[in-house]
Parts: C-alpha cells; structure tokens; sequence
C-alpha cells in the first residue's frame, strides 16, 4: 500500500473519530479502539492500552495524545520511515481536531441560540446512554488476553491481573485515588513481582 | 493579543495531566479569573455545549474562547496552543522510546499497568451511567450498546448516528401529535 494511501485512510479515520467522539475523552477510546485496533489493525490491543496509560501520564487532553501515538506506529509499522511517520502523527492530530473547528464554529455563530431547543435537547437526553454502553463496551473489548495474560487456570499472571483490576477499581471509584498515583503503583508492583518471578 | 491567547492555552495544555475534565479547573482560573475574558454563567454554558459537541473537550472549549476574543484566527491560535504540549511530548515518546517492549523490565511494568488502566475506564463508565438519567424504560439501551460494540462488532458511528436519526424522528412525531 503506497505512503499515500495510508495517510488518506489516516485523515479519513481520525476525521470520523474526531466527528463521532462524543462524551470526552473516555468516549472516544472506545471509537478509536474499534477503528484503529479492530478495523484497521494500524496497532495491537496491548499497544492500545499501553497509549492509554501514556496518556494519562503526560500533559493534554487524550484525544490528540493517543491520535498522536497512533498516527506515528501507524506509519512505522507499516515499514516507512521515522519523517513519514512524525507526518502521521502531525496529519492524525490534525484530522482529529477538523471536525471540532467546523462544528464549534458553527455553533458559535448559531447552536448558541438552540441550545435550549427542545429538539437539540432530545438529541443530547438520547445520546447520553448510548455513550455509557460506548464506553462500557472499551471496558469489555479490553479485558482480553493480551491484556489480562492467557486465560488458563495455571496462569500467574492472570490471576495478579483480575486482583489489580479489581483493586485499581476500588481505589479510583471508592477512595478517589487519582488515575496517575494508580497507574504508578501499579507499574511499580508489576515491574517488581515480574522481575522476581 | 493573538500571541497571548497562545500562551494561555500552551500552558493550560502543558500542565494538566490525565485528560480534559482535568483542563477544567485551570481553563476557569486562567480564562475567567485571571484574565476576565468571559463570565462564570458564559463559562458554564460553553461547558454544556463543548461536552454535548463531539470532539477533545479541551479543543472544543479552546477553539470557543478563541473564537470570542478573535474570531476564527483567535481560535486557531488557542486549539494550537491546547495541543502543541501534547503532540511535542507524544512525539518525544514514540521517537526516543519506541522499542520499550524490548526491555524486558519495562515491559514487566507494563504489564502491572495494563489491568489497572481498563479499571481507569471502568470508573468514569460507572460514574456516567449514574448522571445519563437511566430508568426502567432506557436501562437497555446501555446494554445493548455495548454488546453490538463488544459482541456483534458494531461500529459506534452507525450507533451515534441511528440515535441521533431516531431522536429526531421521535421528536417531530411528538410535534405532529401535539
């Protein structure tokens, strides 16, 4: 497939995400997972989880972070080089923010005046659930092997996997721990019950 | 002034971490109070709407300011500013530290974070499903959502756009009736 043709499926991708992510940033994992992880298989699942984490580590919204850090292992995995693919990551950033222009200008000069709209209420009242089973869908699409280890009983791995799943739940959702304290502590307890095993 | 609201923004992008409700508090303290750019009510309202648009939430609140204090150019300048610190940090990542999976230390970190990352979702998730007002009559449509997605392999697009359709269609059938 020539560079171009790549970058065209790029723009177009992150173009679509950018149009249908609805819901912030969570809500528009799920859509990049289904499109760049399942349909055009640009990066793996591990990968994928991999970016999330990133992105919560560094500055910035997630959104232009993980369309970044896709638009570049895109291009690099596909065998081009290393300017090609920093163009990837720059275009993917780009498209993804082109719908937002368009839109947010559109409603600056008109949604202002509809935004109490009975109709324009409708639409958002409908949409709400649908992006709750959005983003209950990345939560199922990620529990995978890949992710989690293989699932077979004698699997260590496994097993400390659904603990730290668990346990990092309990924490954001009950104690309010911050996502970047539970994701630091669980590198660190990974990185020092691996290394030892 | 354009170079201002470039600055503003560059730093609102550079120091928070963990994603755009995180912007909140510092686009408020930067935009509202320091500066005085737009009110609190204005402020609330341009949340409402840049979290109902599709789109990074921080970019949509970033290309509204700038489009008050300058029109198109001025929102240019402030989504550029929200997402350079991204894209320059990213690429830093992907350039320098690409083959992190070969090192096998980081790799074992990895593997620590992976299952803890999926709980980071499941959270606000559960949050969500709290505030999206479900009751005995919409209790489902969460369900069946994420089993087309998850199961079936449904793209959300197609998902996003027939609810928008059937909203619309809803709403004008309820107009006809009245």
């Amino acid at each position: 497939m020539s560079t171009v043709v790549l970058y065209l499926k790029i723009f177009w991708t992150f173009f679509k995400i950018g149009l249908f992510g609805f819901g912030g940033g969570y809500g528009m994992l799920s859509l990049i997972q289904n499109e760049v992880v399942e349909n055009h298989q640009w990066i793996s699942n591990s990968e994928f989880t991999d970016i999330v984490a990133v992105s919560q580590m560094t500055p910035g919204p997630i959104g232009i972070n993980s369309a970044t850090y896709v638009g570049f292992k895109a291009i690099e995995n596909a065998g081009m080089t290393r300017t090609e693919a920093v163009c990837g990551s720059l275009l993917a950033s780009f498209s993804v923010m082109l719908p937002s222009f368009i839109l947010m200008l559109l409603i600056s000069a008109f949604f202002m005046h509809y935004k109490d709209h009975k109709s324009v209420q409708t639409v958002l009242k409908w949409l709400r659930p649908v992006v709750v089973g959005m983003l209950a869908a990345a939560v199922l699409l990620l529990l995978n092997e890949e992710n989690l280890g293989t699932f077979s009983a004698d699997n260590l791995q496994l097993y400390v996997s659904i603990g730290l799943f668990a346990l990092a739940f309990v924490a954001t959702y009950y104690w309010k721990v911050g996502p970047i304290k539970v994701i630091l502590l669980a590198g660190l307890f990974g990185g020092i019950l691996y290394s030892i095993l | 002034m354009l170079l201002t609201l470039f600055i503003t923004f560059f730093k609102i992008g550079l120091f928070t971490i963990g994603g755009g409700y995180a912007m909140i508090p510092l686009i408020e303290r930067e935009v509202v109070e320091r500066k005085g750019w737009i009110s609190r009510e204005d402020f609330l309202d341009l949340l409402a709407i840049a979290q109902s648009a599709p789109g990074v939430f921080a970019v949509n609140i970033s290309i509204f300011i700038g489009y008050r204090m300058r029109k198109s150019i001025g929102s240019i300048f402030c989504a550029l500013g929200t997402v350079l610190p991204s894209i320059i940090i990213i690429l830093a990542i992907a350039l320098f530290l690409g083959n992190y999976r070969d090192n096998r230390v980081v790799e074992n970190v990895f593997k620590g974070i992976r299952p803890a990352v999926i709980a980071l979702i499941l959270t606000p998730t559960i949050r969500l499903a709290s505030k999206a007002g479900l009751n005995k009559w919409t209790w489902w449509v969460p369900v069946v959502t994420a089993l087309a997605i998850w199961w079936l392999g449904v793209s959300p697009v197609w998902i996003i756009f027939a609810t928008i359709l059937g909203a619309i269609l809803y709403y004008i059938l309820k107009l006809r009736k009245a």
